[in-house]
């Protein structure tokens, strides 16, 4: 008897659109309203979308604006590399900048390949002037709706920044011109490596630079809000690729008792501050699955503020048991943070499963814990 | 301040015992809302209190001591309270690299062996009442969110644990005032002694103590109406009574966390 499968992402015509209705809440705080953010409803904190509705479900309806989101990648870096796509998506779509970082590829390479989204035809709308000197005998008089006969034909359709999360196609990639009309920083490893290590260096001068580097985007762009008012607020969005991993000159997941084991914390600790005191929002993933030493993956955990582990089943045993043929792989939420209250939201339940579809990532509460013993009888 | 807290330990604002070194830790769970807990109880007693918050900003603090009815901005700007943001204070030592000119408090980002050494100094200088002020404060307090935050930043297990005995020897035995500190611990799996940092410094910091609160989830699992238990135990002092242990299941909730014993949660009845 297979237990009731909850599916967290509906696809957006069984969704109820709570954001499209027109009621304007009068709030006496000039609440900043910022293109592409809502303030959370748990606890009325200013959120932004990850790009994956699912995900904005599952750790609380959003990601929130000052906080760090660890991703935990898989194997093969395919699934984590693909939710770094749709958190910097998202931000081409709502209009935010962006700041990339990444060791192995250049980071004009993955705002290439970042998947196309799926907007609504925003067609304009017929005014009433021409609706009504339209030949009525030229168009299809409506005969049983005729009280609708004068209205627009087309609905206007909502501009897609003021939706809280969009829904993207994989099989495409975005519209260049869209993708260049979002501002992007890029941090490329192998440009910013200085040729001779200084010798008093102990510590990877790599994560530094990158600190570094980040203020002064921050401090330069005033998400630190030190330029005034006169330029209107936005958001930056950092999407930081495989941290941790030996390409950051890092021999974290290379030894068991690394040598510089805290450099990767500190320049975590130094994002935190960074994040907590500017309007930013970071995606970090990390090859935790190469990292032996679990309790340096807590510490890491530690200091981020939500945590999330994917685990993909491809190549792995579990690819070819009946149990998961619906799914491409599980999802583990590590931490949920408690920002300015002493409660979060906690999910009902923690078996969650994901899988890619062309046009949704979708999570689902898992049939089954992955310790079933049923495991060991299909092989 | 959570009464049934209070309850349980036999404390409130008007009476507590003086020179106490209260050792909050958790293992797979978040139990910094015991260090809120202690933050309004300690200023709803009118004790002078030194907050080192290193892991979160003010506002948080702020915003969460505001729903326990107690305002961390007014605290502070009658010099009840004193804070010190770690976070701040580490981006001007992490970005800059050279000597800064600023304080000397987060020195051990830039060399993790110098130890804590700054930052005792800050607490010593801030625990005292300020020279020729009116002393309408009561004994000072510190509380330290949290310590284990600077092994991951490379501090070694020893010079975390010879800052607790300073700040120790200074506030509690010399000021007769109270110390709370959160350690936050990964559980081993495996028995190997590989020196796990934060486990170590639980063991040294459990020995210095006098009340330990251990919050720990539940061993069944994930529950969503209970979210853990709390084990109190007071350390017998040399003429009293043995150590005593009490476990709690606790729940928190928006405006705080109601504790009940095992099996006795109101999700169960």
């Amino acid at each position: 008897m297979a237990a009731p499968k909850m599916s967290v992402g509906k696809p957006t015509a069984d969704r109820l659109p709570c954001n499209t209705t027109s009621f304007q809440k009068k709030s006496r705080s000039k609440l900043v309203s910022i293109p592409g953010t809502r303030p959370s409803i748990q606890n009325g904190q200013l959120i932004v979308s990850t790009g994956v509705t699912s995900l904005d479900y599952v750790i609380g309806g959003g990601l929130a604006v000052g906080t760090l989101l660890l991703i935990e990648e898989d194997r093969y870096d395919s699934y984590s590399r693909m939710l770094l796509k749709y958190f910097l998506a998202e931000g081409v779509v709502c209009g935010h900048e962006l700041y990339v970082a990444s060791a192995l590829d250049h980071p004009n390479d993955i705002l290439q390949e970042l998947p196309a989204p799926i907007l609504d035809d925003i067609a304009s709308p017929k005014t009433e002037d021409q609706a009504k000197s339209c030949d009525p005998e030229s168009q299809d008089a409506m005969k049983i709706a005729w009280r609708y006969q004068h209205l627009p034909k087309v609905q206007t359709a909502l501009a897609s920044s003021s939706r809280f999360g969009h829904y993207y196609d994989v099989s495409k990639t975005m519209d260049p011109e869209f993708c260049q009309a979002a501002r992007c920083h890029g941090f490329y490893l192998p440009e910013h490596s200085t040729a001779v290590t200084s010798p008093t260096a102990t510590t990877p001068e790599t994560y530094s630079s990158l600190l570094n580097n980040l203020q002064e985007v921050i401090h330069r762009e005033g998400f630190d809000g030190t330029v005034p008012q006169t330029k209107s607020r936005n958001i930056l969005r950092i999407g930081l690729h495989s941290l941790g991993s030996a390409l950051w000159d890092d021999d974290l997941c290379c030894r068991e008792t690394p040598s510089h084991g805290h450099a990767l914390t500190t320049f975590l600790y130094g994002l935190r501050a960074m994040l907590r005191s500017s309007l930013s929002v970071a995606v970090v993933t990390v090859p935790s699955h190469l990292i032996q030493n679990r309790a340096l993956m807590g510490n890491i955990t530690r200091l981020c503020d939500t945590a999330i582990a994917l685990e993909s089943f491809r190549g792995s045993e579990r690819e070819t048991n009946p149990l998961y043929k619906d799914y491409h792989g599980l999802l583990d939420v590590r931490q949920l943070p408690y920002l300015n209250c002493l409660v979060c939201d906690l999910p009902d339940n923690k078996d969650l499963a994901f899988k890619l579809k062309r046009k949704q990532f979708s999570i689902e509460v898992g049939l089954c814990h992955h310790n079933n013993p049923l495991e060991r009888v299909v092989t | 301040m959570f009464a049934e807290l209070n309850s349980i330990l036999n404390t409130s604002p008007d009476s507590f015992k003086p020179g106490e070194f209260i050792l909050v830790s958790d293992k797979h769970t978040d139990a910094s809302f015991l260090i809120h807990h202690f933050l309004s109880f300690y200023l709803r007693a009118g004790c002078k209190v030194c907050f080192l918050g290193l892991v979160q900003s003010f506002s948080h603090y702020s915003a969460i001591s505001q729903r326990l009815g107690v305002s961390l901005t007014q605290a502070r700007e009658k010099g009840q309270l004193v804070f010190l943001e770690g976070l701040k204070e580490s981006l001007g030592v992490l970005l800059q690299g050279e000597a800064s000119k600023g304080t000397r408090t987060m020195d051990f980002l830039r060399d993790p062996s110098s130890g804590l050494r700054g930052l005792y100094d800050f607490v010593r200088d801030n625990v005292r009442g300020a020279v020729g002020g009116a002393e309408e404060w009561g004994p000072p307090v510190l509380l330290v969110d949290d310590l284990s935050v600077v092994l991951s930043l490379g501090v070694s297990v020893g010079a975390a644990l010879d800052f607790s005995h300073y700040c120790r020897a200074t506030v509690c035995s010399e000021l007769q005032g109270s110390m709370v500190m959160l350690v936050r611990c990964e559980a081993e799996e495996e028995e190997e002694s590989d020196d796990e940092g934060s486990e170590r410094l639980l063991r040294g910091l459990i020995h210095q103590c006098s009340l330990t609160l251990q919050v720990q989830g539940l061993p069944t699992g994930y529950c969503r109406d209970i979210h853990g238990q709390v084990e109190v135990c007071w350390r017998g002092q040399c003429d009293k009574q043995q150590a005593q242990k009490k476990l709690f299941q606790y729940k928190v909730h928006d405006k705080g966390a109601s504790f009940f014993a095992r099996g006795m949660s109101s999700a169960v009845l």
